[in-house]
């Protein structure tokens, strides 16, 4: 399923979501596409070109473009609403509340330029408790995908999906780790690669870079356990403690904050089901700032090599009751 | 779908409406009387007479439309829906109750409830989405939205308000309940919403004005803004808050208030008066 170590191919997410939203409207004439003045760089400016009847640009107005969308599905649409993760999960979150998740509609919601790559922006616009919100509402499903494959094979499965999802996107190009083989399927996680020592659960682009850090733990005689989760909630449970239970070690790995996100999730389900000794590596309750994407993620400790440490950290702390 | 319901029947059906709430907010020990008594000869004019639908089939998919955004009217939008015959008296009596559909807010799995509101402010948002898709399916349908005069403090009512003017939903129709009471007070000196005309004007809407409880003006009004076209209309609906109960009338002490036994019986003898009235 995943291409080779040194698949050269990076790809932006949010080309492949817009590149899938135009193809899934040429299949399904209910998809409408909805932007709050942010088409460009959503790229649901591709959909807009492609299906201009079926494109409504809402202005600078995240909560009304909620209630629209919301509107649209009781009339049996398929709104995808478009704006960045930090304002569809924060602007809006009581439209989204109110008039989607708990009458369960059949609205997707894109945010896009989530994690800390969005641009030189800064803490204004990056967004690191979109997971966390998101997964507070009941009914709402969580879509983190790792790679452009996975991007545009989460559309077609939310659109499958009758009810609310949350869909969360990145910037930037990143590595492909998945080739065109790949099933992606909604509560699924999907090992990236077989170990037996430490399990890595990663969601996002977390996932690529888990795979360069058990490529540094092998040199440690370390193999790591990659387990990436793509959908957030519904996690798969199943799979989550089975592998905590193989490797009796997990590191969560996530652009986003540790608290309430897939770390916490992790340990959630670990706390009640597989008590394992668990590294978070994430924001550390913290907003960032400005800076070029190696300085963030260098900064804020986001790296492979971040994730390989903590891999180190509990696997020298196996069978110890820690001292806090 | 117009009904055969004459004017004086109209205003019985009103005051009927206004006795179930009272009734209603009396056993729950809970509930809005203030603007639900207002709104009652609104719900009274559409759902008797304006709105296109089908009580044995909700879900008709060429319905008009109808948002209850101030959701805290809900006992009057239930007894509206009860009479008109989406569910029995036995369902209405359980409002309040645990298990039951009709919750203190409207809830769209509620039959004959188009759309789950509760939050102020988002109510317009829905019907500009609802006159989009409608549109875009070939519908000929109407939307209707019931606002509450301090609602339009919330910004995201503007922000509905310039995309409905944007896309031209002149299939939706705005009803401003202005009974000129909020919470905390007055609206004027809580935070004025004047000129409401004016704003809605500027804002590319169509504006009518009217008693708002005057059933045959409004009924009137509603089809007056049919014949409006190229913008959406917003009827303001002047009203008195608590309308037809003395003690309640004009008080805002009764926006959100459970009655006492004596207050109960006095409430249900005025509006009983009121009905006698209105058939003699």
């Amino acid at each position: 399923m995943r291409k080779g170590v040194t698949m050269p191919e990076n790809i932006a997410l949010r080309d492949a979501y817009g590149r899938a939203l135009v193809e899934l409207g040429n299949a399904n004439p209910q998809v409408v596409v909805l932007d709050a003045d942010l088409a460009l760089a959503t790229r649901t400016s591709m959909f807009h070109a492609a299906h201009p009847s079926r494109f409504f640009d809402i202005g600078i107005a995240e909560q009304n473009m909620m209630g629209i969308a919301a509107g649209m599905a009781t009339m049996g649409l398929i709104p995808f609403a478009n704006t960045l993760a930090c304002f569809a999960s924060k602007r809006a979150t009581d439209q989204i509340r109110i008039a989607i998740a708990q009458p369960k509609l059949n609205v997707k919601i894109a945010g896009g330029f989530s994690g800390l790559l969005a641009g030189k922006t800064g803490k204004t616009h990056q967004s690191v408790q979109d997971i966390a919100i998101m997964r507070s509402m009941p009914n709402m499903v969580v879509l983190v995908p790792g790679d452009g494959v996975e991007a545009a094979a989460a559309v077609w499965a939310a659109v499958e999906y009758d009810g609310p999802v949350y869909m969360r996107l990145t910037r930037d190009p990143s590595p492909v780790i998945f080739d065109d083989s790949y099933k992606f399927q909604i509560g699924r996680g999907v090992v990236l690669r077989e170990g037996q020592d430490v399990t890595i659960v990663t969601t996002g682009l977390m996932g690529a870079r888990a795979l360069e850090a058990a490529d540094e733990l092998i040199m440690d005689g370390i193999k790591a356990h990659v387990l990436h989760m793509p959908t957030v909630k519904p996690m798969d449970e199943e799979a989550l403690v089975a592998a905590a239970r193989r490797t009796g070690l997990v590191v969560t790995a996530e652009e986003h904050n540790i608290l309430g996100g897939l770390g916490g999730a992790v340990a959630e389900i670990l706390g009640e089901k597989g008590p394992t000794l668990m590294r978070r590596v994430g924001l550390k309750d913290t907003y960032a700032e400005s800076g070029s994407n190696e300085a963030l993620l260098e900064k804020y400790g986001l790296t492979a090599r971040h994730i390989a440490r903590a891999c180190r950290d509990v696997v020298t702390r196996r069978g110890t009751i820690e001292d806090v | 779908m117009s009904s055969k319901y004459s004017e004086e029947e109209l205003k019985g059906i009103a005051n009927r409406l206004r006795r179930r709430t009272i009734e209603m907010i009396y056993r729950a020990k809970s509930g809005h009387p203030g603007g639900s008594l207002s709104a009652a000869d609104i719900l009274a004019a559409l759902y008797f007479k304006v709105l296109r639908l089908d009580p044995a089939r909700p879900d008709w998919e060429d319905r008009d439309r109808f948002i209850l955004s101030k959701g805290h009217a809900a006992p009057i939008y239930y007894a509206t829906l009860m009479e008109r015959g989406y569910f029995s008296e036995q369902v209405l009596s359980t409002y309040g109750e645990i298990d039951s559909c009709l919750q203190g807010h409207p809830d769209m799995h509620t039959p004959g409830v188009d759309m789950s509101t509760g939050s102020l402010g988002q109510g317009l948002s829905v019907a500009v989405g609802m006159a989009l898709a409608a549109r875009l399916k070939g519908r000929d349908l109407r939307v209707y939205a019931l606002l509450g005069d301090g609602e339009v403090q919330e910004g995201q009512v503007w922000e509905a308000a310039m995309a409905a003017a944007k896309f031209k939903l002149d299939h939706i129709l705005g009803i401003i309940d202005h009974n000129r009471l909020q919470v905390d007070g007055p609206v004027d000196m809580v935070m004025p919403i004047g000129p409401i005309a004016d704003k809605w004007q500027a804002f590319n809407w169509h504006v009518l004005e009217v008693d708002g409880h005057d059933v045959g003006d409004i009924v009137r009004s509603c089809e007056t803004a049919k014949t409006l076209k190229g913008k959406p209309t917003m009827l303001i609906a002047h009203t008195v808050k608590g309308k037809g109960v003395s003690f309640m009338e004009d008080n805002a002490a009764w926006h959100s208030r459970a009655l006492t036994d004596a207050e109960r019986e006095k409430a249900l003898m005025e509006l009983s008066f009121e009905e006698g009235r209105d058939h003699a």
